[in-house]
């Protein structure tokens, strides 16, 4: 190879001028050495690669094969497994669209759909928690945007290391803050998630983000680039170096002491874009004015671009230096593999261009054709050909990119330790004497994983878009759809790593479980299921092994109860060094309620109900809080799974008249007790079986149970249909007081339960409070009229005020008119409504 | 006729729509206004609402009082047309110096959104007018700059003329001085409230139904001006 006739190659494949690396110059240099290992192609990937182009990539090509088939874009380990959703997916009628989309959309009523996916983005959020979580937020939203639909709600399931570590002072206020920071600045109400604390999670935190959206039916989007001739159009913030390689450097290794030096890899989050980029996507939906829309995330343009063209079959032009760039002295391959937030790409008509162009104007957005969709040529799908400054730098097979990449099927074997670990059952473990219990449950109540969460959950605001029924700490979100119908949805997202870490089989299917329950519990119908899977490295038989069950336990359990998985998220290398955390699937259920109204809150709320559990208890503390806090113990088997008794469980809470109803999970039958009281402030009285021991009976975390409170009267009723159904219900005791009292074991008033509940979160991460009593202002000097004159106001006139025109009927939540046109006026009944419901 | 409140929206409002929900649910008639146009469309009355205009990149409200909707609104609101800021809407109003003071970052430098008490002081104005003085109501607030702030003697002039809409009870949730929640202006007509009455209209998705007083009290306020002015 001789390159000393040509200027400054400092490229390792050698450039022919100061310049990229070129196609021409790529098949001229055959040779050039590549840095493929670097970026985390192992040999025979780069073989594959050049076999594909029969040539060498150029520096552009390979940096995006490195990013599209990295762990990350691929799914090259899980494939093989995650096919079991699609296979034993169990009929539905509502799905619209499923796995493979960017988000699953499952029909509601005939007009309405809505879409859901919940995503993690965990190392970048260890990296720089802030940054890391705000980002995750984002990158969901507009997942969800991508569909056609409104992202109206946010959850987060959360696992970070032990409460009270130091580095765990670092990360959760900046993933919180990073959360809550964004969320809010968006509009978007969060309406629950989860915080655990467990050591495995030191040096690997886990932010998983759910969103949801709603979009009327004949809205929905999809990405593919269909339409020779039609424009590519970039929109949204210009592209920058943040993030490049965040996918194949981040989210597909392992942490080791480098990490600190991959922090330019961590994204940075610009809401306030994303905002006016979601009410410029919805204007440009409701115009009709679009072909294909694909969010750019992970792996950027790179993404984008490839999977547009691959879903159509058809190729694509692009002239990259078009793109809007931070830094103009940028090279093609950052600008391909830049993973900057906040924008979308657009498949458009031609002749609608200056529309979509004016639709982002007014919205402040930034809006760019940048190349054209080409057709494919004798039945060949279409090539992307990238040009630079004159000069192509890509030209490839986009499916080759999006669809063909590696698939491994790696070894896996169950691990050594397995045995050990189960025949170690904490059900063997010393237990508190009756007169202990009391201490035992005030522990529990204050331990982080089961103490209240307000010191997070008060950094979300849950109320904004004016749709939210039920928040955290209820057992499931609760939206209003459609305030004319009272349709509604319900959404809980669950996981417990200890189980899985237990039995990965039955620990998949006990978040489902859990999941399915919550939904259940506020009277909703579940249809649907969403999930993040997050797990250490695949290379790692045993991680696979585990990964391999849960799989399977997800996909069974799915079919048994009859509700699809219709997307997800695959998370690997979550490890440190070669520790990894406990396999945690996180499991995200949708319900609907057909009439939002009767939802049923998780508190006591009228003395003198009766409290009735629902369920059996069994001796079962393996993997409990119990275990876990007392004795920080883990081992055994976890509770037996039975989803039949929770669909009937399901069922029961349909149909019956309940004041409240609240899961029973972690810390068992005690917590939900505690909780339920605190919710309103009303204690309780229950006596316990004498059959069973008092300490199983309150700490047990026996599946399959609900907490309810019926009016005094409509037991018999509550009992009979149980009956009818095959679930055991056991009347506990009334509802009133001011403590929470067990007979003959311990009476704690409601101020100390909450004085335990509260106490630890904001001891651990701050307080904040202002410590000086109210301000009590002196009597003012002027009497203030209680009924005073009225003041001045602007003249009326009738005849000049535009009379109500509803350009979007009903759409409170979306952009009001343009400044030439006359404003959208005095909604209809059904106008504070939720957005989406009566959108079109 | 029903009286028009028109709710501004401008790039970044968030809580526009609840406004406007808020408004309708009262008796209203509801028109959008549009942060970059000028003309009021002929409402009665307007309400600025939560949210981060322009991102707050600035300081809270410091762009959005340069919106070409705002430069009316200022005339208006001078001429005694009632306006309510909520939230970012009160910072646009301090910023616009139709309110004295600024509302900066909680003392505790997070975001905070609970259910809080007030305590009504105010039932002079146009929006608090179906109080009774000292009413304790129930609303959420959220903010993350909602401290309100300004020199002692303003604050001593506030206290003393009455111009002290609402103040926190049972905590105060981001470490205003004098645990100031809402203000007015001499005149009434303008109010700038940190909490967000317009989430609590609902009892299915509100902590209460209290801030719903906030929007009766200007319709009522408005008809009681029309008795006035219509011969």
């Amino acid at each position: 190879m001789t390159t000393s006739a040509f200027v400054g190659p400092p490229a390792t494949s050698g450039t022919p001028f100061d310049g990229p690396d070129t196609v021409d110059w790529a098949a001229a240099t055959p040779d050039a050495p590549q840095p493929h290992a670097e970026l985390g192609l192992a040999d025979d990937e780069y073989e594959r690669i050049r076999q594909i182009l029969g040539r060498r990539p150029t520096q552009s090509e390979l940096a995006m094969y490195s990013i599209m088939w990295s762990e990350h874009c691929s799914y090259k380990s899980s494939k093989v497994h995650l096919r079991q959703f699609g296979e034993k997916a169990p009929h539905s009628d509502r799905l619209l669209a499923g796995i493979g989309e960017n988000a699953g959309v499952v029909r509601i009523s005939d007009q309405v759909a809505v879409t859901f996916k919940v995503e993690s983005h965990n190392h970048p959020s260890f990296v720089e928690p802030y940054q890391g979580a705000a980002t995750g937020v984002g990158g969901i939203v507009r997942d969800i945007l991508a569909m056609g639909a409104r992202p109206i709600a946010v959850m987060d399931p959360l696992r970070f290391g032990a409460a009270d570590h130091p580095d765990t002072a670092r990360v959760l206020p900046g993933v919180v803050g990073g959360v809550g920071g964004y969320g809010n600045c968006l509009g978007l109400p969060n309406i629950g998630g989860e915080l655990v604390f467990d050591p495995c999670y030191q040096g690997n935190p886990l932010l998983n983000a759910l969103c949801v959206g709603v979009l009327p039916v004949d809205r929905l989007q999809n990405k593919a680039a269909a339409g020779p001739g039609n424009v590519v159009v970039l929109i949204g913030a210009k592209t920058g170096r943040d993030g490049i390689g965040g996918v194949s450097v981040l989210a597909s290794a392992t942490f080791d002491s480098g990490s600190e030096a991959r922090r330019p890899s961590v994204q940075v989050g610009d809401p306030f874009t994303e905002k006016l980029l979601i009410e410029a996507c919805l204007e440009i939906y409701d115009a009709g004015l679009v072909v294909g829309i694909q969010d750019l995330g992970g792996a950027g343009l790179t993404c984008a671009l490839t999977e547009t063209s691959a879903a159509a079959g058809t190729g694509m032009v692009v002239d990259l230096e078009r793109v809007p760039l931070r830094e103009a002295s940028m090279d093609p391959h950052e600008v391909l593999a830049s993973e900057s937030q906040e924008r979308m790409l657009l498949i458009v008509e031609p002749a609608k261009l200056n529309a979509v162009l004016a639709i982002c104007a007014k919205w402040g957005v930034l809006a760019t054709a940048i190349g054209q969709v080409t057709p494919p040529e004798n039945g060949v799908p279409g090539r992307l050909i990238v040009n630079w400054k004159g000069q192509t730098v890509v030209d490839v097979p986009p499916g080759s990119l999006a669809d063909d990449g590696p698939v491994y099927a790696r070894p896996m074997r169950e691990p050594n330790d397995r045995w050990l670990l189960q025949a170690d059952r904490a059900e063997t473990l010393p237990r508190p004497a009756d007169s202990e219990l009391r201490d035992t449950l005030l522990r529990l109540l204050a331990s982080p994983n089961l103490c209240d969460k307000s010191w997070v959950t008060e950094q979300y605001d849950r109320y904004v878009l004016g749709n939210t029924v039920l928040a955290q700490p209820e057992d499931a979100g609760v939206l209003r759809i459609d305030p004319q119908s009272g349709l509604g949805i319900a959404l809980s997202v669950d996981g417990n790593g200890r189980y899985t870490r237990l039995d990965p089989y039955q620990g998949a299917r006990l978040a489902l479980a859990e999941a399915f329950r919550n939904v259940a519990a506020t009277g909703a119908t579940p249809v649907a299921v969403t999930n993040c899977l997050n797990f250490g490295s695949p290379e790692d038989p045993g991680v696979m092994w585990q990964f391999a069950e849960a799989v399977r336990g997800l996909a069974d359990g799915c079919l048994e109860l009859g509700i699809p998985v219709t997307g997800g998220n695959v998370s690997f290398y979550n490890q440190t060094g070669t520790v990894p955390i406990n396999p945690t699937p996180i499991v995200g259920v949708l319900g609907v309620l057909d009439n939002v109204a009767e939802r049923i809150p998780m508190g006591f709320a009228n003395r003198g109900d009766t409290i009735i559990l629902l369920g059996d208890t069994r001796d079962e503390l393996s993997g409990s809080e119990w275990a876990n806090v007392v004795h920080n113990h883990l081992g055994g088997h976890p509770p037996v799974v039975d989803l039949d008794g929770e669909r009937r469980l399901a069922a029961v809470i349909a149909n019956a008249r309940l004041t409240s109803a609240h899961d029973l999970s972690e810390g068992g039958l005690a917590q939900a007790l505690a909780e339920s009281c605190l919710r309103k402030g009303i204690g309780a009285r229950v006596e316990l079986l004498s059959g069973q021991s008092a300490f199983v009976q309150l700490f047990s975390e026996s599946a399959g149970r609900i907490l309810v409170s019926v009016p005094a009267g409509a037991e018999d009723d509550l009992l009979a249909l149980a009956s009818a159904h095959g679930v055991p219900a056991t009347p506990l005791g009334t509802v009133g007081g001011t403590g929470l009292v067990v007979d003959g074991l311990f009476d704690i008033p409601l101020d100390e339960l909450r004085e335990a509940y509260t106490s630890t979160l904001p001891d651990l991460f701050g307080r904040g409070e202002q410590t000086e009593p109210d301000y009590v202002p002196p009597p003012p000097v002027v009497a203030t009229p209680a009924e005073p004159e009225p003041v001045a106001v602007a003249p009326v006139d009738a005849e000049v005020v535009p009379e109500p025109h509803v350009a979007r009927p009903a759409d409170l939540g979306g952009p009001p008119p343009a400044a030439a046109t006359p404003p959208a006026a005095s909604p209809p009944p059904a106008a504070p409504a939720a957005e989406g419901a009566t959108d079109e | 006729m029903t009286a028009a409140i028109g709710v501004v929206t401008f790039p970044g409002s968030l809580d526009d729509g609840d406004a406007c929900r808020a408004a309708y649910l009262a008796g209203a008639r509801v028109l959008r206004l549009w942060h970059a146009d000028p003309d009021l469309h002929g409402v009665d009355a307007v309400i600025l609402p939560g949210g981060f205009s322009y991102g707050d990149y600035l300081r809270c409200g410091a762009i959005a009082r340069f919106a070409p909707v705002m430069e009316s609104i200022i005339d208006a609101a001078k001429g005694g047309m009632p306006v309510l800021g909520i939230c970012n809407g009160f910072q646009i109003l301090c910023e616009a110096h139709l309110l004295p003071g600024a509302l900066t970052r909680n003392s505790h430098l997070h975001f905070r959104n609970r259910d809080q008490v007030l305590r009504v002081e105010s039932t002079g104005t146009a929006w608090t007018g179906g109080f009774s003085p000292g009413q304790e109501i129930v609303i959420p607030v959220k903010n993350g700059e909602g401290r309100y702030v300004a020199d002692a003697a303003t604050l001593d002039k506030l206290d003393a003329e009455g111009l002290v809409v609402a103040r926190y009870v049972d905590g105060n949730p981001n470490g205003s001085q004098r645990s100031i929640a809402a203000i007015r202006n001499p005149d009434g007509n303008v109010v700038g409230i940190m909490p967000h009455p317009e989430h609590a209209v609902e009892a299915l998705t509100g902590p209460s139904t209290d801030g719903l007083g906030f929007f009766s009290s200007v319709l009522r306020h408005l008809a009681a001006y029309e008795r006035v002015t219509t011969p």
